[in-house]
């Protein structure tokens, strides 16, 4: 197997090497994913390609090492520089270990960005996030209000009580809730991410909160077990679990209609912003300094802070229209 | 000795119900027959590996692996339930408690044969078990969507007004009374953790006797594996993380000696029972998440200085009976 999959990354990196030469008018952006094989790239890989279609002369690279090492994404970027890319948009194994060979890359001319994963400022131009914690916050209570004309309590089932992102997400979300009418959180409790101790403290708050309309998780094993312990209750329909989880995780449950909809980043549209903003850098049509905005066609524009990163959108919401289109995906 | 055993077993009885009315106080709901049957359903599991983890204490030996198995023989035939939907429940389980038995087994050998000590034994076997998981799974999730609905329904469905996951833990309790009381095993494994010498000359093979521990505590594992996957539907590296000192938790509050050859069937699930009602009873009692931790971990040590006490009390009452006798 995994000989198999060296032949076949050999045989892209050669394909890569070799490829390009033909049109040598196009600009060539070069999307380096983690590892190849793993869903959540290839879809990022479709976005980039429909970035490319829409733009007209760009040609994807779309290239990785073999398993998630460092190591491997540096022969892959040292391959690049030779073959004399145009951008760079990477989705980093590590935070530093890349930024010589990256900056090796910039110095040659090269436009480099991270996007997903990043890589410490000195080796990029920009770092695309996928979403920022602010919108984070807002997402998650939406996703329960907007099943919730009339308003209702809602409780937020979290990992645990010292677990930092979480705590940063619900405090967003607390900051505004007063923007959802009726919307009232009566309860945060913790489930330490482990699977029994979620689906008891869901219990808890069923029995708890009679007139519980919502339960909202921002985190996977949270809200796999809290739609299995609502499933298990039997109030299906009275009580909708959401929060952000992957779409494999969750696809049965929105099937059941324990869930109604969850959010998470959507990575097709992540790969067509990364290439985006790789063209437009590329082209010099934006710069990437603090402060500005950079243009990510469909998906509107990102703006840097001081580290010149940017969050690129609200997370995206699946639901049963379009959740089974990505469950094999991530 | 047995009195001293029965009187510490309705007292820890009596702790329960006094912690369930107090509970009750505060919310009325807890004490709703329905909702009992919940807190019991909830610690089945709990009271399943207690069982077998008591089992393994009993002969002075412990096992820190049961979690770990219980996640690699739950993942195993998550996998399989998974890839090839047609095979039958009662086979996957049957196959659950085949590999957990394996994998108990393999502890017990090497306690038996190259002597190491049990607790250094299966803290390896708990991270390479864990590991196995990854390198099975290759850490992705087995979800819902993809076992199939009799895999799940099976625990979650109702006889006689229970669900079948309790009557697995009622099951199991009755077969642990008669293997206890009735079996040549059940009695060996007293005679192995009061006094190996002992056992020895009474002809008894001692790292044998641990071995069948170590392998009953093993295929209840591979049982509990099954029944958690099926249970909270989804399968992954991490389940049942750290679940292994809730299992020796349970055995301990309900007096069974670290020190072995001391403890009974209706000990280990009373403090199976007494963890679960308080597992079940911080979440709705709204307690701050850090005194959850903090009141779980007095609970032990609360049960653990009454076991050195009782204990402590029966020596010095032997003694004063033999001084008597002089």
């Amino acid at each position: 197997m995994s000989v198999m999959k060296k032949l076949f990354a050999s045989a892209a990196l050669a394909a890569t090497m070799f490829g390009g030469v033909a049109s040598a008018e196009d600009m060539r952006i070069a999307l380096v994913v983690k590892a190849l094989g793993i869903g959540f790239f290839e879809a990022a890989a479709k976005g980039a390609e429909e970035a490319a279609a829409e733009l007209g002369g760009v040609e994807i690279i779309y290239t990785g090492p073999t398993d998630t090492t460092a190591e491997g994404q540096i022969e892959v970027i040292n391959a690049l520089i030779a073959q004399r890319v145009d951008a760079i948009a990477i989705s980093a194994n590590d935070l530093d270990a890349l930024v010589p060979a990256l900056q090796k890359a910039m110095d040659r001319g090269i436009t480099v960005i991270s996007w997903d994963s990043g890589v410490a400022t000195a080796g990029r131009q920009m770092h695309l996030n996928p979403s920022s914690n602010s919108l984070i916050g807002n997402m998650i209570i939406k996703l329960a209000a907007d099943h919730l004309p009339d308003g209702g309590d809602v409780a937020v089932l979290s990992a645990s009580a010292t677990a930092t992102n979480q705590n940063i997400w619900i405090d967003e979300m607390n900051k505004v809730a007063g923007n959802y009418a009726g919307i009232n959180v009566v309860a945060t409790v913790y489930g330490d991410d482990l699977a029994d101790k979620s689906y008891r403290e869901a219990q808890g708050l069923m029995a708890r909160f009679p007139d519980l309309k919502a339960i909202i998780a921002p985190t996977t094993v949270g809200i796999v077990a809290a739609a299995q312990a609502v499933t298990d209750a039997g109030k299906i329909g009275e009580i909708n679990v959401t929060g952000l989880a992957l779409p494999s995780e969750m696809a049965g449950h929105i099937d059941s209609g324990a869930s109604m909809s969850f959010a998470i980043w959507n990575p097709i549209d992540l790969g067509y912003a990364a290439t985006m903003i790789a063209y437009n850098l590329a082209k010099g049509n934006d710069v990437a300094e603090s402060g500005k905005t950079i243009s990510m066609g469909r998906m509107g524009e990102v703006l840097l802070d001081d580290d010149r990163s940017g969050a690129m959108s609200d997370p995206f919401v699946y639901d049963a229209s379009n959740v089974h289109d990505f469950k094999d995906i991530f | 000795m047995k009195r001293i055993l029965l009187s510490r077993e309705i007292m820890l009885a009596f702790a329960i119900v006094l912690l369930t009315g107090g509970i009750a106080l505060r919310f009325p709901g807890f004490i709703a027959p329905n909702n009992i049957a919940l807190v019991f359903n909830d610690t089945s599991i709990l009271i399943i590996l207690a069982l077998g983890q008591m089992a393994v204490i009993l002969t002075r030996c412990i096992d820190l692996s049961m979690a770990s198995n219980l996640a690699l023989s739950g993942m195993v035939v998550a996998m399989i339930n998974a890839a090839f939907p047609g095979v039958p429940i009662p086979a996957l389980i049957g196959l659950a408690i085949i590999v957990g038995t394996i994998l108990g087994a393999v502890n017990g050998l090497l306690v038996w044969k190259l002597d190491i000590p049990p607790i250094v034994v299966t803290l390896g076997t708990l991270t390479i078990y864990r590991g196995l998981i990854f390198v099975i799974s290759d850490g992705a999730w087995v979800n819902s969507h993809e076992m199939s609905a009799a895999f799940k329904a099976l625990p979650r469905s109702v006889i006689a007004g229970l669900p079948v996951l309790s009557w697995v833990a009622i099951a199991t309790i009755g077969l642990a009374f008669f293997a206890i009381r009735r079996l040549p095993l059940g009695r060996s494994l007293y005679a192995v953790g009061g006094d190996p010498h002992a056992a020895v000359y009474t002809g008894i093979d001692v790292g044998k006797t641990r071995f069948m521990a170590f392998s009953i505590a093993g295929g209840l594992s591979g049982l509990a594996g099954y029944l958690w996957v099926s249970r909270y539907a989804v399968s992954y590296v991490d389940i049942a993380g750290g679940f292994e000192l809730s299992i020796i938790a349970a055995c301990v509050i309900g007096g069974v000696s670290i020190a072995g050859g001391i403890g009974s069937v209706g000990g280990a699930v009373l403090g199976a029972l007494f963890l679960g009602v308080i597992n079940n009873a911080l979440p709705v009692i709204n307690v701050s998440p850090f005194w959850q931790m903090a009141i779980s971990g007095t609970a032990i040590i609360v049960a653990v200085a009454l076991n050195v006490r009782s204990e402590r009390t029966k020596g010095r009452i032997i003694l004063k009976r033999a001084e008597a006798a002089v």
